[in-house]
């Protein structure tokens, strides 16, 4: 395989919604021809531009690396807006311009228990996380959803893990219980490693749980960026400092206390 | 077919008129896994300020149709970091390396001219008097002709040896009239032209996309209104101009190259890929040969109406 941070254009090989209800909720996997990667850090994330978006929109998509292998590289993409509707609107042999895989994932410490905290899409850097850790009885995950459990792909994961739960978020009314479960995992975590990515409000409340119970925590930013590369400086992120970090460069994924999160939480 | 790409701009020889526009590619390290940085015409920076600066708050982007908005604030690292931990590393015996330089007052322009000036790597300082995302000093420079005059003049007496470039803005009633003042006041070209002022709302929030509420409008919506510039420009100065607004490939390049324009940079495309400025610098070659172009100075403002 060719080096990291190869720009490439690529065929997709596939699109296809994720379980029977995939479809309707917008929910797809994307796997395109591997574009020269090498083997990838969890939690890493890929730029994705499609020929199709021309010149609207502008910006190319980041995703985290859902799977890698030599072969393919694996997205997880939720349709929920102009750019994400015309990729999963996307057919095999269509031509997608990648680059990547870009900066810093997911500690991994074998030996240590790990939680996986996930909340919808934020779902997809763990798939390649617990496919390629090499102890995952010691890992256990708690996942929270909207969209049906069977359109995220939770269930190839579950079996192989340790303990793995869903928590499906009907209505705003159950958030309080999916808080507590959230306090409960972090509190039984206070000795281990807690890693977690989701929609920040999501991250906010771990980034508090973390700070409540000393728990060493990774938090996976989704800040919005233009070129993921460390040119555009709009994805930045106030560190505990004070100063800005870029998400691109830097993280996405940080250690909590690198962060001010925990101040806005 | 063999065809001349060669550029010479206001003391500087270019191997293409393809450059990038600054605070889109870095400080062009960035973008070295993607591309041979010595293939490009010439590298402008991210802009540089005396000390450094942490810039606006975030959300600092937004994406528009065929363009985005951008209140960054230029959060830079400050000239002396620059120099020391970036200039090194840049190509700059190969390719023109071009300080693009902010500050609040005419004072500090004229110093931070003169540190950049004596820096041996930087091949040129282009102004940036049309900043819409800074409170002080930016954009009030760019819509007075007697201040743009007088700034120009002033940093010009401290460059040195080094072309002095200044970038000017599109939201002026008259850019004529601020071009021709630069001129006056030394310039050696112009580059043409800065972002649009924008805005962009949230119906759901209520809120505003940018926590600067407006920013700068680039990418490809704003080619038309950096074509008519150019072309206004380049037929009422003698100077060189340098092409900025919505480029994103080498017919574009030859666009801004028949209104006039000795050269262009590409700002927003490069965020849509980032070898896209390696791209076109690559194809423009065949794109002449095609066209029966041989010569870039033979084709420049040819233009028939």
């Amino acid at each position: 395989m060719g080096k990291s941070g190869a720009c490439r254009d690529v065929r997709l090989l596939s699109v296809a919604p994720v379980g029977p209800e995939g479809a309707a909720y917008g929910c797809y996997l994307l796997e395109v021809e591997n574009p020269g990667f090498e083997p990838a850090v969890a939690g890493q994330f890929v730029m994705v531009r499609p020929l199709r978006f021309g010149q609207n929109p502008v910006w190319p998509r980041p995703f985290s690396l859902c799977r890698l292998t030599e072969e393919k590289l694996t997205l997880f993409v939720q349709a929920c807006g102009r750019g994400t509707d015309i990729l999963c609107g996307l057919s095999a042999g269509d031509v997608v311009t990648v680059w990547g895989p870009l900066g810093q994932g997911f500690a991994l410490e074998p030996e240590i228990p790990t939680l996986l905290l996930a909340g919808g899409v934020g779902l997809a850097p763990f798939v390649e996380y617990v496919a390629t850790h090499p102890a995952p009885s010691n890992l256990s995950l708690l996942f929270g959803h909207r969209q049906p459990l069977s359109c995220y792909p939770f269930a190839e994961m579950a079996v192989r893990i340790g303990r793995a739960e869903a928590f499906e978020e009907r209505s705003p009314a159950d958030l309080p219980a999916f808080i507590e479960r959230l306090d409960a995992a972090v509190a039984g975590h206070a000795d281990g490693l807690v890693l977690a990515c989701g929609p920040r409000p999501f991250l906010l409340t771990v980034a508090r749980l973390a700070r409540k119970y000393s728990a060493r925590a990774q938090v996976s930013l989704e800040n919005r960026m233009a070129c993921g590369v460390g040119g555009c400086l709009g994805c930045v992120e106030k560190n505990a400092l004070g100063a800005y970090v870029q998400t691109c460069t830097e993280g996405p994924v940080f250690w909590v206390e690198e962060l001010a999160l925990a101040e806005e939480a | 077919m063999s065809v001349d790409t060669a550029v010479r701009l206001a003391g500087l020889a270019l191997k293409n008129p393809v450059m990038t526009a600054s605070g889109t590619f870095g400080y062009g390290l960035e973008f070295a896994p993607y591309g041979d940085l010595r293939s490009l015409g010439g590298i402008v920076v991210k802009g540089l300020s005396l000390k450094p600066r942490l810039g606006n708050p975030m959300p600092r982007i937004a994406e528009t149709p065929c363009g985005m908005l951008n209140a960054i604030g230029l959060q830079n690292c400050g000239v002396a970091a620059f120099l020391r931990d970036k200039l090194p590393r840049l190509p700059h015996a190969q390719t023109p390396i071009v300080a693009n330089l902010y500050a609040c007052d005419a004072d500090e322009f004229a110093e931070l001219a003169g540190v950049l000036s004596a820096a041996e790597g930087v091949a040129a300082l282009e102004v940036n008097i049309s900043c819409p995302n800074v409170k002080a000093g930016g954009i009030a420079f760019g819509q007075d002709p007697a201040m743009a005059g007088r700034l120009t003049e002033a940093v010009k007496k401290r460059a040195g040896d080094k072309p002095v470039w200044v970038k000017l803005s599109p939201n002026v009633t008259g850019i004529v009239a601020i071009a021709r003042a630069a001129v006056l006041g030394g310039a050696d070209a112009l580059t043409c032209i800065n972002t649009l002022t924008g805005m962009a709302v949230d119906i759901r929030s209520r809120k505003p996309r940018l926590a600067n509420v407006i920013g700068g409008l680039s990418g490809p919506a704003i080619k038309p209104v950096a074509l008519r510039c150019v072309w206004q420009v380049c037929q009422a100065v003698s100077a060189p101009v340098i092409a900025v607004g919505g480029i994103s490939s080498a017919e574009d390049v030859l666009e801004f190259i028949l209104v006039g324009a000795h050269a262009v940079q590409i700002g927003t495309a490069n965020f849509m890929r980032p070898d896209m400025a390696f791209h076109i610098a690559e194809r423009l070659p065949a794109l002449m040969a095609a066209l029966g172009i041989d010569s870039l100075d033979a084709y420049r403002g040819t233009l028939s109406r």
